[in-house]
């Protein structure tokens, strides 16, 4: 499954993109620089959420909650300590990572379906307090003018931020992905009575794997904050958890970069039909529906499937 | 902050009656997605949408109907069953297709059902709020214990048992109940001896979208009509369903019980995190009763 990604062309061509990625700020307008930062952040944020649906596959119904968690921690921390909000990049994750420990602790114990409607209700419980603390969250109107360590203040230095963290935190889980950890991970998903039945504590795994997820999430939610300069209730809500789960169907979610992928098209998108209607969840709806009629395995799944099929075609033809 | 200051056995009975309607239409809510979950195995995320629909429905022909007492009335059964017909098409269009995928795949798709149905109400109704009056002799309120409570939270008292009662009859006494209860355990041997599933499916599945489309018409002259009501309604019918077990009928009203009568004593307890009771109810349920607090179909 992964041998189309580590052979050497593709690593090639991951370092030409990323090279290519380094350079676009000098010959793109701001709004594109910031609208790939926002791609940077959104496919981070899809791709852990991806390390337990599609490699874990546990029905992570509500991941969105972390990504919130990261950005109002972030938030809070620059906004009410004097301290450097460097040291807020290290927070964010970690408490993301906590409350992802916490909300695991109660969810594993149960699966599938029953598994996700915990988790989604759990994450709307973080969503209401948040929603309603007003003293201290802001309320419905969120925290606004987020300070950022100026270095990376501006679209140019926080679009670099993003691609460098992001990049970072991509190679992070891809290594987690093909660890030991990520193929006992996987066996859960393919099998979790065998893989139990081999000694394996499959509750521990998946705990330790929301762990993991969470708090790449709280890292994305902590980037949004720098991007955006501003956290918000919507940033929990489970419209965007589901958002997410679209985004790694778009992409294909057996494939590591297929989260990256679908997360690019919708961002790009919405960015673009909203421009001609204010009516884009419309269009959204319609392309999930066409999706998951004709498209089950996503986009990235659609061509490496027709690619290595074209591939055997011609083996057998020689 | 005002925690528990004005508690007196007055207002407690006063919240509970309160808690009892809202339990009402979140009964009749939960019921329908219940019924869904349980016979057809979709967790049907438009149910809200269709919830939302009912409300904005029944606010059209109300006016339409000159907003009077016979509006009111017409609008409580012409709504549901126009909500009933959109679920029929999408019902014979679509979902007969996907039976057979698995629920996440189920769940995002009634989800694009969501966003569409989100937009195309805001494309008819436009994104005001709106308001349907009561019926003149439901309107006002009178009062116990010398506090003041709604006739209309009266009137949906009433409804709430009269929707619980006809679900029963429905479900144990009819052909098609009992049939569809067979399939919930079994489609394929109710599908071998013969009997057209995919029929009673549709069935099902309209009567649960007509019960959605109902809490909406039901809960209209309650509150604002406004966009959004949908993401509201949904999660908390999901998990009124989970608490009470999947597809389970008395559970949904146990589950609603729970849910409405923490919510309105939240309300009485601390107001401002009174959204915050419900949630952490179910998460105690859940705590101890992993797959609900009654038998599940599944």
């Amino acid at each position: 499954m992964f041998s189309g990604l580590t052979n050497r062309r593709t690593l090639g061509f991951c370092i030409v993109f990323f090279i290519l990625l380094l350079f676009l700020p000098l010959f793109l307008p701001r709004f594109y620089i910031y609208l790939l930062a926002l791609i940077f952040v959104t496919g981070l944020l899809a791709t852990s959420l991806n390390l337990v649906l599609g490699f874990g596959g546990m029905y992570q119904f509500h991941h969105a909650v972390f990504y919130g968690v990261g950005a109002y921690a972030f938030a809070l921390f620059s906004k009410k300590t004097g301290l450097s909000p460097w040291l807020g990049y290290i927070l964010a994750p970690a408490i993301a990572a906590l409350v992802g420990m916490v909300m695991g602790l109660i969810t594993v114990r149960l699966s599938k379906l029953y598994f996700g409607m915990l988790q989604l209700s759990l994450g709307s419980l973080v969503w209401a307090i948040v929603f309603r603390w007003y003293s201290f969250t802001g309320g419905d109107d969120g925290i606004h003018g987020i300070s950022v360590p100026d270095m990376i203040s501006s679209t140019t230095g926080s679009y670099y931020f993003t691609l460098i963290v992001t990049t970072v935190c991509l190679i992070l889980m891809y290594m987690i992905v093909n660890s030991p950890f990520g193929r006992t991970f996987q066996g859960i998903r393919d099998n979790p009575e065998r893989t139990e039945a081999v000694g394996v504590d499959v509750k521990r795994h998946q705990l330790a794997g929301l762990v993991i997820a969470s708090a790449f999430a709280g890292v994305a939610g902590s980037l949004f904050a720098t991007v955006e300069e501003c956290a918000f209730p919507d940033l929990l809500f489970w419209t965007l958890s589901l958002e997410l789960i679209i985004m790694c169907l778009l992409g294909g979610w057996f494939i590591f970069m297929g989260p990256m992928l679908g997360s690019a098209i919708i961002v790009i998108l919405r960015t673009f039909v909203g421009i001609y209607t204010e009516y884009w969840t419309l269009i959204l709806g319609i392309v999930l529906m066409l999706l998951i009629l004709f498209l089950p395995e996503g986009v990235l799944g659609y061509f490496q499937e027709k690619f290595s099929k074209s591939k055997n075609a011609a083996l057998v033809e020689n | 902050m005002e925690f528990a200051s004005n508690i007196t056995i007055a207002a407690i009975f006063q919240q509970v009656l309160v808690g009892l309607s809202r339990t009402t239409i979140l009964f009749i809510v939960a019921s329908g997605l219940s019924l869904v979950l349980g016979v057809l195995r979709i967790p049907n995320v438009a149910h809200g949408s269709l919830y939302m629909i009912g409300a904005f429905l029944a606010y059209t022909i109300a006016t339409l109907f000159g907003g009077g007492t016979a509006g009111f009335w017409l609008a409580l059964i012409i709504a549901p069953l126009g909500v009933a017909l959109i679920s029929f098409i999408a019902e014979r269009g679509l979902f007969c297709h996907l039976y057979e995928r698995e629920h996440l795949m189920l769940l995002l798709f009634t989800f694009s059902f969501t966003l569409v149905f989100g937009d195309l109400v805001k494309l008819v109704w436009g994104s005001d709020y709106r308001s349907l009056s009561a019926p003149v002799f439901m309107q006002g309120s009178f009062s116990i214990f010398d506090l003041p409570f709604p006739r209309y939270n009266l009137f949906l008292l009433v409804i709430g048992p009269l929707v619980a009662l006809g679900l029963w009859f429905l479900t144990n006494k009819t052909k098609i109940g009992k049939i569809a209860r067979a399939a919930a355990v079994d489609r394929e041997m109710v599908g071998a001896v013969g009997i057209n599933v995919s029929r009673v499916f549709a069935a099902v599945f309209v009567i649960g979208c007509f019960l959605a489309g109902l809490g909406g018409a039901l809960v209209a002259p309650t509150q604002n009509i406004t966009q959004g009501m949908d993401h509201a309604i949904i999660i908390e019918a999901f998990l009124i369903v989970i608490i009470g077990g999947l597809g389970n009928m008395w559970g949904a009203l146990l589950g609603a019980l729970i849910f409405g009568l923490t919510d309105s004593m939240g309300i009485l307890l601390w107001p401002q995190f009174a959204i915050v009771f419900p949630y952490i109810a179910v998460i105690i349920v859940l705590l101890f009763r992993p797959k609900g607090l009654l038998k599940s179909t599944w």
